[in-house]
Order: structure tokens, then sequence, then C-alpha cells
């Protein structure tokens, strides 16, 4: 009898590797070995056709960090990140805290506005943006109207506001997103603790610091991690947005990555794979740094 | 009664929250009401400041229709889609049951190396992948489209925490009544979860229905272009037509905002789906 029953059991772990198997060969064919492959691709030189290892081997990656337009776009993906991530998070934050009021009248509604632009796709936000912020678009026309100013600005043209504009957008698109989880985070903590706060006198901005930031803490990292990582990625934005101009000045890494592989007629893949390691270095290292940061004061 | 009286009236102290709450929704909604009613009238309007609806809409439409294969882009994106949520669901939801009832030691090794995939940025495997896809004459289809997005550690994950919740006595009892192993899961495991399974298809739809940059490497023939890239296309050039463009964009929006607005919920679950 013993024995049937661990025939079954072996039989049913059986069962549990066919029903595996697919997604993990899928993920095993489709991310581990193209990473490898690109590890390989990184280092040889050539048009896609007859490709040969560099010489030196190092080719690709010494050329990498020369490269001005490069690091340039390493600069900006960095930019975005750096001031993008956290006012959104903090907003996130802010919004679910207020929406999770229960005093608060229409609650629903005001989630569902917050949340509307994540119902748009990348490139149909970047679209809107780039043609409200045109030197002839919507802005501009109510900011000379209203006296602001003088004659049409051309802030995707320039720069500094082109920067800006992509920061805005990204904010505006992706807070919702992220107030979703910080809404379930705060849906766990108990009432009764808001309750006790206000008892001991607790400010708002007390209880916010001191009870709603730390018990939120794992909701802060994972949204950090995941708000990194689509940082580090950011394509359609740049491709659409500003194109990554004025001259380049938007560019990000994946957009770079992107015009050395398959857009503008180029297809230096030995240089794009080496770029495109550094990218998945980038997200390797700062995932890793974020949960350890994240598991300290557990 | 008292709290139905407190309930009626709007709190004073809580004024600034409405006030801020009604100036970040307004920021949320506008530039979408802003696209609908650009869609409407001529661009030159549109480049004027007009944000209120005009009688254009047919014109543009036209416009856009003469320009582009809209139609074509929009079965693409539709079939696109539709076949990768269907795809994914049956492989991710088998591997999360896998790995969460029939778990051992090795399983749960493997699981933790599949998570690792979760770090592998897309623009790193897109040339290898792009190599691999035309090896096999998959450029310009609906497999080469999918095929890298099918299996996502993230919908694996979902299923296996969700599954968490499933009565496995119910799984014996099945046994002993003599369901097949393969039977259990179509039978009883597909039901039972299916809030998840929803939560999961939205989701994946809404990703696929919005992928831009594989897409964009794989699907090299014009003909073969979902929404997306339709409407990346409409903004090239140097004159751009304001008014046809934000109708364009409305088509690629409308059905990941009817998925939005009738199914918020699965969406938002979809969303944290993986995170319990």
């Amino acid at each position: 009898m013993k024995k049937k029953g661990m025939n079954v059991s072996a039989k049913q772990r059986v069962w549990g590797w066919i029903y595996l198997m697919p997604a993990t060969l899928l993920i095993a064919v489709m991310s581990f070995y193209p990473i490898i492959q690109a590890v390989f691709t990184s280092l040889k030189t050539g048009s896609s056709a007859k490709m040969a290892w560099a010489d030196p081997i190092s080719y690709n990656y010494t050329r990498m960090f020369q490269d001005k337009l490069f690091l340039r776009s390493v600069g900006n993906t960095f930019l975005y990140l750096i001031v993008e991530v956290p006012i959104m998070l903090i907003l996130a934050i802010l919004l679910a805290q207020l929406l999770n009021n229960k005093d608060l009248k229409f609650r629903g509604f005001f989630r569902t506005c917050v949340f509307l632009p994540c119902a748009t796709s990348l490139v149909s936000y970047s679209l809107i943006f780039k043609s409200l912020f045109a030197t002839q678009g919507l802005l501009n026309s109510v900011l000379v109207h209203l006296g602001i100013l003088q004659e049409n600005y051309n802030f995707l043209g320039t720069a500094g506001s082109a920067r800006v504009v992509i920061i805005l957008a990204l904010i505006w698109r992706w807070t919702g997103y992220n107030m979703v989880f910080f809404l379930a985070g705060l849906q766990n903590i108990e009432y009764s603790v808001y309750e006790a706060a206000k008892i001991d006198g607790a400010s708002g901005w007390q209880t916010f610091w001191r009870i709603t930031v730390p018990l939120l803490r794992p909701t802060i990292v994972m949204t950090a991690i995941m708000s990194i990582n689509g940082t580090l990625q950011l394509f359609d934005e740049s491709m659409n947005l500003t194109g990554g101009g004025p001259a380049n000045a938007t560019i990000t890494m994946s957009h770079y990555i992107y015009n050395n592989s398959f857009g503008q007629g180029v297809a230096n893949f030995g240089y794009a794979s080496a770029m495109s390691f550094f990218v998945f270095i980038l997200v390797a290292v700062l995932s890793l740094i974020n949960m350890k940061v994240g598991d300290k004061r557990d | 009664m008292t709290k139905k009286i407190k309930g009626s009236h709007i709190q004073r102290r809580l004024i600034p929250s409405y006030l801020f709450l009604i100036l970040v929704s307004f920021i949320s909604v506008f530039p979408l009401y802003w696209m609908i009613a650009a869609a409407t009238n001529p661009s030159v309007e549109v480049a004027r400041g007009r944000i209120w609806f005009g009688t254009y809409l047919l014109d543009n439409f036209q416009n856009l229709l003469a320009r582009q294969d809209l139609w074509g882009a929009m079965w693409h994106s539709f079939l696109y889609a539709f076949v990768q949520t269907v795809v994914a669901m049956l492989i991710c939801s088998l591997a999360g049951y896998g790995f969460e009832l029939y778990h051992d030691k090795q399983k749960d090794l493997v699981f933790s190396i599949l998570l690792l995939a979760m770090m592998v940025p897309q623009v790193a495997t897109m040339i290898p992948l792009y190599k691999m896809i035309s090896g096999m004459k998959m450029l310009n289809t609906v497999w080469g489209f999918m095929l890298p997005a099918i299996s996502t550690p993230f919908l694996i994950m979902m299923f296996r925490q969700n599954s968490r919740n499933f009565p496995v006595d119910i799984m014996e009892a099945a046994r002993i009544d003599g369901l097949s192993e393969i039977h259990i899961f179509f039978r009883m495991y597909m039901p039972i979860m299916k809030s998840t399974y929803a939560a999961a298809a939205v989701i994946t739809f809404m990703n696929a229905w919005n992928a831009y940059l594989w897409p964009k490497v794989v699907l090299t023939d014009n003909r073969a272009q979902t929404m997306p890239m339709l409407i990346a296309n409409l903004s090239a050039g140097y004159t751009v037509d304001y008014g046809m463009l934000m109708l364009g964009v409305l088509f690629c929006s409308i059905p990941t905002m009817i998925v939005f607005f009738i199914l918020q919920k699965q969406f938002a679950e979809g969303i944290t789906g993986a995170v319990k």
C-alpha cells in the first residue's frame, strides 16, 4: 500500500515537470540563451552577415566608454532616473494616503482619474505630449495668450526643456500605476494603528513619515526596483516624444542602442550588443543593491 | 443616524485634500480629453489651441485611411494581442500550477533561476532574438511577435502565488475519483482560478497591444505593422497633421480604454498580481 502511494507521488512529480517545462524552456531560449549570445556578439565587429572577433577583443567596450554620444545617453537616462523616480514615488504614496482616507468622498472617481493614464500606450502618450508641447501646440498658445510668453517657445527643440518634458510625461504616465501598489499596501495596514496615532496626538505629517512610510517599505522597494528597471530601459518616449533630439540631447541608452542596430541603416550588432550588455549589468546591479537596502532594516 | 449626517457633509479639514485631488485628476485626464477633442478638429485649429470638439472628425478619418492602413494595423494588433494572451495564459498558468502544487526542491531551484530573467532587459536580448527569429523565418508573423513574450517570470509568479489559495484537498478527492492529472488542471484548476486568469489576461493583453520596441524590430514589413507603429509613423516628417495624428492615437487607445473602464479591478489586480 505504502509503495503504491509513493509511486503515485513520483508520477505526480513527473507531471509537475511536464507542466512547468514549456514555460521554463521558453524563458531559457528567449532570455538566457540570447543574453549569452549577446556577450559573444559584443566581442565581434563587422556587419551582421560577416562578423569577426574584434581585435583587440575588448574593442567594442573601449569604444563604448570613449563614445561621447553613448556617455550622454547614459547621463540622460540617469538624469531621468534620479529626478523622475523619487518625485513620482512620493507623489504616488501621497495620493494613495489621501485616497485611503475613509472620510473622503468620491474616492472611486479620483482613483479612476489618477489611474487613467495607464490605459494609454507608451507611444500614444508620447505623441500626445509631443503635440501638447509642440511649438504650435496647446501649451504655447495658452502661455502666449496669457502673456507669460512673448512668442512661441520651442520646448522640444531646446535641450533643457525637452528633458523636463520627458520627465513630466513619465510622471504623468506612471504615478497612478505606482499608486495602485501603495493603495494595496495601505489596505494591509490596520486602521487602528492610525486611530492610535491620532489619540497620541500625532500630526498628519508625523503619521505619514513615522507610520505610513515605514510600513510601506516593502512596497516602496518593489516599486523603486520596477521604476529603476523601467527607466533604465526607456525607449518609446525618447523615440517618439523627442526623437532623441534636439541633436541627441535627450536620447536614452535603449534608443541609442536601437539606432546602432536597427535604426538609421547601420547594423552595428557587435557594438550595440556591448552597450546592451552594459545596460544588463546596470539593471542587475541596481536591482541587487535595491533589494539589499530594502532587506536591511526588516 | 449621526453617521449618516456626518457622511453627507464634506469635512472642512479635507478641503485641501479635495483641491489637490481635483488638480491631479484634471492633469491626469486633460491630455486624454484633449486627444479626443483634437481628433475632431483640423490641424490648424489644433495648433491654434482649440480645446473644444469640432466637426472635422470625418475628414481626419478619411485622411487617416488614405495615409495608412488603419484596419490592417488594428487587425494585426488585435490578432497578435489576442493570440499572445491565450497562449501566455495556458503556458504560464500551467507552470505556476506545476511550481506550486507539485513543488519539490529541484522545482523550487528552477523557479528561482527563472526569476533571474526579470533582470534581463529587452534591449539586451533584442539582437540575438532578431537573428534567431529571422533564422526561423518568423519575421512579420504572429510567432515572431509573441514567442519572446509568452512566458514571463511575472505571469508564472502571479499564477504560483495565487495557486496557494487553491484547495489541495479537492485534488486528492479528484484523484480518488479517477480523474487524470491533466483533467484536474483543465476541469478543476482553471475554473477555480478564473479571477486570476482574468487579471493576468487583462495585463497581458494590454502589454501586447502596447508593445513597441520588439514589434518594431521583428515586424519589418509595413504591411504587418501594429497600431503603436502606425501612429509613430504618422508623426514622422516635418509637417504633422495633428487632427489626424490624434485620431490615430485615439484608435490606438480605444481598446485599452475599454478594457480599463470595464475591467479596472482586474487591471489593478493584474498589475499588482505577483505581489502578495
